[in-house]
């Protein structure tokens, strides 16, 4: 090899090698853990590609302070092991923030890691516990059931205007910590419980659940289950002739539940924390260019990883640095609107917990889609 | 009692599917003495190849459920016969046994990134709705299926008993080399069986996914009933096959309802070794010796 052919070859390695240096120093990495197969796969699908529609505008935009967003994604095949296992490895791979899971299980399991690093976790799920154990790195994207329930079983005296209900729930952290909070809020009110029936994460046939709600002759149902299970619990409940009211929290209502159940939705009622049909400008935006980048319709997940990730830039930029500490710091009692950061789509409030506060709604299914019929205050004035 | 007799209807319809895949785990037990571990495969893949034709090829439905249908008789009726059992067989039951068991994966796999990880709607072929029977009220679906299920296997069971080919089948699969001498086309014979297996496996996969919807990891719930449909039943017998499909699906409900949802798996798989400890040839088996 000749001198100059050895001087070229040197030069190239040292530039790739200080163009990629620059990359890195132009870039942040965030990880997304979520759940892109097994029984999550709907919820933490629309949670990435959520979060994906942000980082492709904030890039877009000039990315944070300067800094393009490189989102990496390791699908946790919803499975707490797997979850911890990422979450470590982003907090390997000097990530700044985590983004997901959605499954309050997987948090659970997982949310220790990222507080161990310092990590800041955003995530998805709503099981009160989470928010209870004194991790200071979790942040949640959706309602605490704990300020969900009180406002469903409201719904339940007023609206549906019940005195017994049948309470059907899947067994993992998000269906226990919802049975456990709705179950005490309907008995508060009066509200006999005529049935109370666990069923199992991943669950395929749902016919003698279906038939015990029916022989439990409740006023109404509550339905407490995961987007997949929800679809095939309305089919089989609706092939029973179940002519009552089917009510349940967010899941019930969300788009791919509906579009799973198909007809066997129609009707469906109850409270939803965040909906692309909800009477917000910044919601049915967020909807039209979600439909148009991936050709179907969001849930609520899918809002959850959008706003998420631009309370994360919000944060970031109200800090003027890449500091978690700082995240952290400001994050918690942060107040974001939507006349200041577009991208949040609805004024919301992170406590000191990590819990989030806002609008929220009530909704129904009619000829299949989800109608907003109310609108409900924050649990706190903000 | 009115309950009693919902579950009982909605686990004698989920039977009759299981028996339609537990008579795979029997016809191909009896063609090549292996037990061939995608069986639940089998019926999550035809739903999704509809939806896949649907999705990709922009075809109407009844059109998919045509194309979707010769498509997997070909490759896991035929080609499951001549690529995968003809070459394997040669080298003993066992290495048989361990490339269905990658089977599996390679379709559960295949069916998740080539076309989703998601549970998809798939439409069913009855309409929704109930009726009222003694006080009960059944669903149609439920009637439905339990009625093409059973139409299905009795249809099966005249072939085999019946026609001279069916005849032939039998011979084959009880004697392949006396067979043989007889006269009787057995390559022919076996072809055949995979067909037969592979159908049946569209017509269960057409009857559940409406149910269960349409998911990659479909297989894994089927495959497990129906492989303890088949040795509750009798694993060298159609008939055996039906019992047991009937009875896990029966079991599976009625446990669903008064024990608990968390352990309704169970209850079958202490079914399965009851009937293994006190019965090993299944209810309706018959007992096969070997020379070892």
């Amino acid at each position: 090899m000749t001198l100059t052919k050895r001087s070229l070859m040197l030069a190239t390695v040292a530039l790739a090698a200080s163009l990629g240096a620059a990359a890195a120093q132009d870039a942040v990495k965030i990880v997304g853990v979520v759940e892109l197969s097994g029984a999550g796969a709907t919820a933490g699908t629309n949670y990435k590609n959520g979060a994906q529609l942000a980082v492709d505008e904030i890039n877009a935009a000039g990315g944070i302070l300067g800094k393009k967003i490189e989102f990496v994604v390791y699908d946790t095949q919803t499975n707490p092991g797997n979850t911890r296992a990422a979450v470590q490895r982003g907090v390997d791979e000097g990530a700044f923030a985590i983004f997901g899971p959605v499954f309050s299980g997987p948090i659970g399991a997982s949310m220790q890691i990222a507080q161990k690093a310092g990590v800041p976790q955003i995530v998805g799920g709503e099981a009160a516990g989470l928010t209870k154990q004194g991790v200071t790195t979790l942040f949640r994207t959706s309602l605490n059931q704990a300020d969900a329930m009180p406002k469903l079983a409201n719904y339940f005296k007023d609206a549906v205007k019940a005195s017994s209900v049948a309470v059907v729930w899947v067994n993992n952290d998000f269906g226990k910590g919802g049975r456990d909070a709705i179950i005490p809020e309907l008995q508060k009110r009066g509200i006999k419980i005529a049935a109370d029936i666990a069923t199992e994460s991943g669950q395929a046939d749902f016919a003698a659940d279906a038939i015990k709600v029916k022989n439990a002759n409740a006023d109404a149902v509550f339905v407490y289950l995961n987007e997949e299970e929800s679809a095939r619990f309305l089919r089989a409940i609706k092939q029973q002739g179940y002519d009552k009211p089917i009510v349940g929290e967010t899941t019930l209502l969300g788009a791919k539940v509906i579009e799973l159940a198909g007809a066997a939705a129609e009707g469906a009622k109850g409270h939803v924390g965040l909906s692309v049909d909800a009477p917000v400008a910044g919601f049915a935006e967020f909807g039209k260019k979600f439909q148009a980048k991936f050709n179907y319709k969001s849930d609520h997940n899918g809002i959850k990883g959008y706003s998420g990730m631009y309370m994360l830039k919000s944060v970031v930029e109200k800090t003027g640095k890449f500091d978690k500490e700082a995240f952290l710091k400001a994050a918690h009692g942060a107040v974001i609107k939507v006349k200041d950061v577009p991208g949040i789509l609805i004024d919301s409030k992170w406590d000191d917990n990590g819990d989030v506060d806002r609008e929220s709604f009530l909704a129904e299914v009619k000829g299949g889609k989800q109608v907003i019929t109310g609108t409900l205050p924050p649990v706190n004035k903000f | 009692m009115d309950q009693l007799l919902q579950l009982v209807l909605a686990g004698l319809a989920t039977g009759s599917i299981y028996a339609l895949a537990a008579i795979g785990f029997t016809l191909v037990w009896q063609t090549s003495q292996t037990i061939n571990f995608a069986q639940g495969e089998f019926v999550m893949l035809p739903a999704i190849l509809v939806l896949a034709a649907v999705k990709f090829l922009h075809l109407p439905l009844p059109a998919a459920v045509l194309l979707a249908t010769g498509a997997f008789l070909l490759l896991f009726g035929f080609g499951f016969k001549k690529f995968l059992v003809d070459p394997m067989l040669r080298h003993g039951v066992l290495p048989l046994a361990i490339a269905t068991m990658a089977l599996s994966i390679l379709m559960k796999e295949g069916a998740k990134d080539g076309f989703s990880a998601e549970a998809q709607q798939f439409p069913s072929l009855v309409p929704d709705g109930a009726v009222n029977l003694f006080g009960a009220t059944l669903s149609l679906r439920d009637i439905a299926i339990f009625i093409v299920a059973v139409v299905a296997i009795v249809l099966l069971q005249l072939f085999v008993t019946r026609t001279r080919t069916g005849r032939m089948m039998q011979a084959t699969a009880q004697n392949p080399d006396v067979a043989k001498i007889l006269g009787i086309p057995t390559e022919q014979m076996i072809l055949l069986t995979f067909l037969i297996n592979a159908g049946l496996a569209v017509l269960a996969s057409f009857l559940i996914s409406p149910i269960y919807l349409a998911k990659f990891s479909n297989g894994e719930v089927i495959g497990t009933a129906a492989f303890i449909a088949a040795i509750v039943g009798g694993f060298n017998q159609v008939r055996g096959a039906l019992l047991g499909g009937f009875i896990v699906g029966l079991v599976d409900n009625l446990a669903a309802a008064y024990v608990s949802s968390a352990y309704r798996a169970a209850v079958p798989l202490a079914l399965l070794v009851l009937v293994i400890l006190f019965k090993p040839e299944g209810l309706l088996g018959r007992k096969e010796e070997r020379t070892v």
